[in-house]
């Protein structure tokens, strides 16, 4: 049996929800192989094959690939795909862009954000918003999945040997012409990757009070956080937003600013080890999840917090 | 052109959700229904392209139990001309929904498909890539903004980063996230006219399309509970309890 995990790069590095799709794929059993489409991706090639666990990396260095473009990948990924039992992705925007493509490609109904591993063919994974865990198992030939980047702990991007094979195929369908993209910048840990998050919601009042949860952010190497509401009403970008339709994050601590803790927002980020709820409001339903819970003004306690830590 | 929008019925999103004690799903006795509300976002776009006379029709169009009528009417009072039902009691996987669509979009031929990018109750985020995949078209997700033009669609997307811009050929398939526009209200007088707008009902087997599930539901249980936590007097205590009882900082 041999599984197939397509990695999610930036050129240079395989990024960190790629090491928790391999974990899954150890969960499964079998020969991992990792796939790195890309354009002048030889770097990112290189550090792949040092991941602990994989046997080989295959690297496809192509125009067609470049920008993850879903119409190219999905048609490399399918002619790939039937030398083997399992397709894996991490839940990223790029992996849900393009494997629904391929499982249908390939006739198979994708699992999507796994969150567990029962046997190869039967799975767990969160519905509605988190609130229930189903139990699935798939009758399809291929078992096209998509890994929770929080669900399973990464392996080691060190000590690997995989050997590499490159590929040739090129798959350029000419229907999506990518334009730009506006990255947004930041010297802070990445949300998903994060051990410690400072979140911000309706209660920061504007962008500018942002910079409140920076301070403490900066003196715990935090990353900074929103719920919708925030993003919505502009106070910040929304790459930072938590939740069912954000990102999903479990930290060691997570600390809810302002924050009422509506299902959408919990769904996001209820798996962290401890969290932290700082809001006027003590019927806010953050606290009922909150392990623990300071009812005060958010500009008096989080200025305070910065400065006794 | 003419534009083909699918709407969801599901769970409406302030519901919280109970798992039957039997874990066979979850209760939905009794429990108040309403469009996907990124199916509502679809929706909205597909009318404001209508209003701005890039789209001559809006066609919306929901796979499922009789009962999804409810929702066609919902988009049709909102301003989509007519509705298309493909009627069935199986339960519905992305693929199957997928493949129904198809057999829809071979019928009425639209140059745009927009759906939302997921719908609350599965969460799968899978429809809209699979019907741009069965189609052969190209595909563009999670978007918050979409400018139509001549033969293509400029797009931005929604990406891990930040945003990202893509110009795709049409006929293309579109997924809306959150940001795309604010969905406006039904009024009275459109909700009223929206019963006489005309909805064609079709079954799978009319459209031969197999719809029979791939992925088998063994069980379904609430998520483990976390226990109640304590609530603090002060920032000191806070930080005191963080740093020496829970030691996270």
């Amino acid at each position: 049996m041999s599984i197939l995990v397509v990695a999610e790069h930036d050129n240079t590095s395989i990024k960190a929800p790629t090491l928790v799709a391999v974990a899954a794929a150890q969960a499964i059993g079998g020969d991992i192989e990792l796939l790195v489409a890309g354009k002048e991706c030889g770097d990112a090639v290189k550090a792949a094959t040092q991941i602990e666990g994989v046997s080989k990396v295959l690297s496809a260095d192509d125009e067609a690939y470049n920008h993850s473009t879903a119409e190219n990948i999905a048609g490399l990924v399918v002619e790939l795909g039937e030398n083997y039992s399992h397709i894996l992705s991490p839940t990223t925007t790029s992996g849900k862009n393009f494997m629904p493509r391929v499982a249908a490609l390939l006739d198979v109904q994708q699992i999507s954000d796994i969150s567990g591993v029962i046997t190869e063919d039967t799975f767990e994974r969160p519905i509605y918003a988190g609130n229930a865990i189903a139990t699935v198992q798939s009758s399809d030939a291929t078992k096209v999945l998509t890994v929770r980047g929080t669900a399973f702990d990464a392996v080691s991007d060190q000590g690997g040997d995989a050997e590499i094979e490159v590929l040739t195929a090129k798959h350029d369908t000419g229907l999506t012409v990518w334009n730009n993209e506006e990255i947004v910048k930041q010297d802070r840990p990445e949300l998903t990757a994060a051990s410690v998050i400072i979140s911000g919601g309706r209660g920061m009042q504007n962008g500018e009070n942002f910079t409140l949860l920076e301070g403490v952010a900066d003196k715990l190497g935090a990353a900074v956080g929103a719920s919708r509401a925030a993003v919505d009403a502009g106070f910040v970008p929304n790459d930072m937003q938590v939740g069912q339709t954000g990102k999903i994050v479990a930290p060691d601590l997570y600390i809810a600013v302002g924050i009422s803790g509506a299902i959408q927002h919990l769904a996001g980020m209820k798996d962290s080890k401890v969290i932290v709820a700082i809001n006027k409001d003590e019927d806010a339903p953050i606290f009922q999840v909150a392990d623990f819970g300071l009812v005060d003004d958010l500009f008096k306690a989080v200025p305070a917090m910065d400065e006794m830590l | 052109m003419k534009i083909l929008v699918a709407a969801k019925r599901v769970v409406d999103y302030n519901v919280n959700i109970r798992v039957l004690s039997d874990n066979t799903g979850v209760d939905l006795n009794n429990v108040k229904m309403s469009v996907n509300p990124f199916d509502e976002i679809a929706i909205e776009e597909a009318v404001r392209l209508k209003e701005a006379g890039i789209a001559e029709e809006v066609v919306v169009v929901s796979v499922g139990a009789s009962n999804c009528q409810e929702q066609i009417r919902t988009a049709l009072a909102l301003g989509a001309d007519r509705g298309v039902l493909v009627e069935t009691d199986e339960e519905m996987q992305p693929l199957a929904i997928a493949k129904v669509l198809k057999a829809v979009v071979e019928k009425e031929q639209p140059q745009l498909i927009i759906l939302g990018k997921q719908a609350i109750d599965g969460d799968n985020s899978q429809t809209g890539q699979m019907l741009a995949a069965l189609c052969g078209f190209s595909q563009a997700t999670f978007a918050s903004e979409i400018e139509v033009k001549e033969g293509s669609a400029v797009v931005t997307r929604e990406v891990d980063g930040g945003l990202e811009t893509i110009t795709v050929k049409l006929p293309a398939v579109v997924t809306t996230d959150l940001r795309l526009n604010e969905p406006r209200y039904a009024s009275l007088p459109n909700i009223m006219k929206a019963k006489k707008k005309p909805i064609d009902t079709y079954s799978p087997d009319e459209l031969e399309v197999d719809v029979t599930p791939r992925v088998k539901t063994l069980k379904v249980v609430p998520p483990s509970e976390r226990e109640a936590g304590i609530v603090v007097e002060t920032v000191e205590e806070l930080v005191d309890k963080l740093k020496n009882e829970a030691k996270v900082i």
